[in-house]
């Protein structure tokens, strides 16, 4: 199935801003965030698929669009 | 020596120097500026008006190693919002004020003579009142060169530009940086209260310095380590705030449907990229700034940053999400670049940056600009408002008075200041805070965005009602208390998330002062700080019914999540009983 992929802050570097991936249908958010190996860099700070916060045990659907952040803020 | 107050009398151009009354003992920053206000101010009086008082109060922590503790606060009754204001800022003002002992400033009255603007300066036990006509026209950063050729490099600035001069509620109070940059009493219109009791600028000169006394040193010295320790170990303030600003910001509202975009008709923007923290932070290497800054000496998190031009000159520093959003997706300038120019000219006009571009960002549904128009922007930014043309007069009167002056509906303030960054019904738990906070629509009073969007401390959906009011509630106890301190209030993530942080603070605050205070005690000055506020804003006349959001967020359906402000009066009146 397809998914948009999209990193931001730290979790950009040396990889993409925003791509759309091929998944297996039952993939995790938890899998995304493994196989790009992100929380090698900093650990997740916010996740969001279709702009609702979800958990990493989210089973994505086919046209989701999953957002990934590592710990950041601001105010 | 005990710390004194200096009281000045603007009407007699006099001083006096007092004993700290028992009762302020314990106070510092907002817990005094807001004490003084609400003991010394009529509520009913006018802001611009003799008997309206400007306090300066620097944090219990400041001028002590403690790290991110020299944040100074300046209250008064607001110009703005017509209740009582705390706005507190980095710069070199609070470790000045408290090595010379100062605990607080108190300037009283008017001057008799409508003319003339003065330089208050400060020295140990002394305050010297110097006529400056040549100062009078000037912007800030000709205030602060003038200040600069006079004194050492020591003194602290206060000052305001023009626009100050001119009373208008968009001015604020700027307070000279450690690298010779402004930061700002930014928001509330403390400005036109300095320019109505005619001071240009005030000065604190750091001679006779005395390093401020700690009454355990040993002990000091362990929590500030443990506290200093948790700041960088936290990720949000260790590295997200560092190599991002605040302005990272931008693609998680976005991303959130919490980003207001065209005056609070959408919750995203389809050119965010364009503004974003990313795309600042790629400049900043790119052409040579700095992705880190400290707004004060101390500062270990450094969220500031200095951000250049193509040829690598200075445009701005302290570049805020909040800014940004305003000029970015509120008023449509899709140029970082210009908005980064913007933003350094407000520093030198003296404005609330957030004030003065969410009122630009209305005045396109007033039919002054055009969504996106930057030039037309900066030419009412750097022509119409410092020169008071008319409808510059209008715009320099805030958000709230240019909806009135042309008829508008869709004007998003609070207690007439303009709402920043975060849309309430698409982040319920800030709409709460925005309501309820006696400062007027300020963010910084009680960041539930942290919670709702940033999962700091825990999380609560955005979009659904349960849990905000609470969250909203400790979340404005606990800024009150640490606004006292002279924290900057970003040491709030690693406090959310980190059980050792706020114990190392008490901690601090004891071994100063030597004292025995516990966390309960430090919350339980929140609460009083903000019911003290609460108190002098229901006799200055404001009461529940302007608790309230704008009410066209009730009936005008929010995209992308489609939600509306749903909240009824009488579960937002709770937000008071504690
Ligand atoms: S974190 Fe930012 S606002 Fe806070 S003290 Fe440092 S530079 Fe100033």
């Amino acid at each position: 199935m397809h998914v948009i992929v999209k990193l931001f802050a730290q979790y950009r570097e040396s990889r993409f801003k925003a791509e759309q991936r091929e998944y297996d249908i039952g993939t995790t958010a938890q899998t995304v965030i493994d196989t790009l190996e992100l929380e090698s860099v900093s650990p997740l700070g916010v996740l969001m698929v279709n702009g609702r916060h979800v958990a990493p045990s989210y089973i994505l659907q086919e046209g989701d669009e999953i957002a990934l952040f590592p710990k950041v803020g601001g105010g | 020596m005990a710390d004194l107050i200096y009281r000045v009398n603007m009407a007699e151009l006099s001083f006096k120097i007092e004993e700290v009354p028992s009762k302020w003992m314990g106070l510092g920053g907002r817990g005094l500026t807001s004490t003084i206000v609400a003991e010394e101010v009529d509520p009913e009086c006018h802001p611009l008006g003799p008997n309206n008082k400007l306090v300066f109060a620097p944090g219990l922590l400041s001028g002590t190693s403690a790290s991110n503790s020299g944040r100074n606060s300046a209250g008064a009754k607001s110009p703005l919002t017509g209740g009582i204001k705390e706005s507190n800022v980095g710069g070199t003002s609070a470790g000045i004020f408290s090595k010379l002992g100062i605990k607080a400033l108190i300037i009283e009255g008017l001057p008799k003579g409508e003319n003339t603007f003065y330089q208050l300066h400060v020295t140990k036990n002394n305050v010297e009142f110097i006529p400056v006509p040549e100062l009078v026209g000037k912007d800030n950063y000709a205030v602060l060169d003038a200040m600069m050729a006079k004194y050492d490099k020591k003194v602290a600035v206060m000052s305001i530009g023009r626009i100050g001069e001119m009373r208008m509620n968009i001015a604020n109070i700027s307070v000279k940086d450690p690298s010779g940059k402004l930061r700002s009493h930014g928001r509330g219109g403390l400005g036109a209260v300095m320019g109505s009791k005619k001071i240009k600028c005030i000065t604190v000169d750091a001679a006779d310095y005395k390093e401020v006394t700690i009454a355990d040193p040993e002990k000091f010295k362990e929590a500030s380590k443990i506290f200093t320790k948790a700041l960088q170990e936290n990720p949000i303030s260790g590295q997200g705030l560092p190599a991002f600003g605040t302005n990272v910001l931008v693609n998680i509202l976005n991303e959130a449907g919490g980003l207001p975009t065209r005056n609070f008709r959408a919750g995203n923007w389809e050119h965010a990229e364009n503004i974003c923290g990313e795309t600042m932070a790629e400049n900043i290497k790119a052409r040579g700034g700095k992705t880190t800054h400290g707004c004060h000496a101390g500062c270990v998190i450094q969220c500031s940053q200095v951000y250049n031009d193509k040829e690598g000159k200075y445009l701005t520093s302290g570049f805020e999400y909040e800014t940004i959003w305003a000029l970015g997706a509120h008023l449509g300038i899709q140029d970082l670049d210009l908005i980064a120019k913007m933003d350094g000219l407000m520093d030198d006009l003296g404005v609330d940056s957030i004030e003065t571009s969410v009122v630009l960002g209305l005045a396109v549904d007033a039919g002054i600009l055009a969504y996106g128009d930057g030039a037309k922007a900066y030419e009412l930014l750097s022509h119409d408002i410092p020169t008071g043309t008319p409808i510059g007069r209008i715009l320099g009167a805030g958000t709230h008075i240019l909806g009135k002056t042309f008829g508008l509906v869709r004007v998003p303030t609070v207690k007439g200041q303009g709402i920043p960054a975060y849309e309430p019904r698409a982040v319920k738990g800030q709409g709460i805070t925005y309501a309820t906070t006696p400062m007027g629509a300020d963010h910084t009073a009680g960041y539930a965005v942290a919670t709702n969007i940033l999962n700091s401390g825990g999380h609560v959906d955005p979009l659904k009602k349960e849990g905000q009011v609470e969250l909203a509630r400790n979340l404005q106890i606990a800024t009150a208390a640490v606004d006292s301190t002279g924290m900057c209030i970003f040491v709030a993530f690693a406090a959310l998330d980190d059980a050792k942080c706020l114990p190392a603070l008490v901690d601090m605050i004891n071994a100063r002062f030597g004292c025995a205070l516990t966390i309960d005690d430090v919350v339980n000055l929140g609460k009083t700080i903000l019911k003290r506020e609460h108190e002098f804003n229901i006799k200055a006349g404001l009461n529940s019914a302007d608790d309230r959001l704008p009410e066209f967020m009730k009936y005008e359906t929010l995209p992308p999540h489609n939600v509306v402000w749903d909240f009824t009066g009488e579960e937002i009146d709770e937000f008071w009983n504690f």
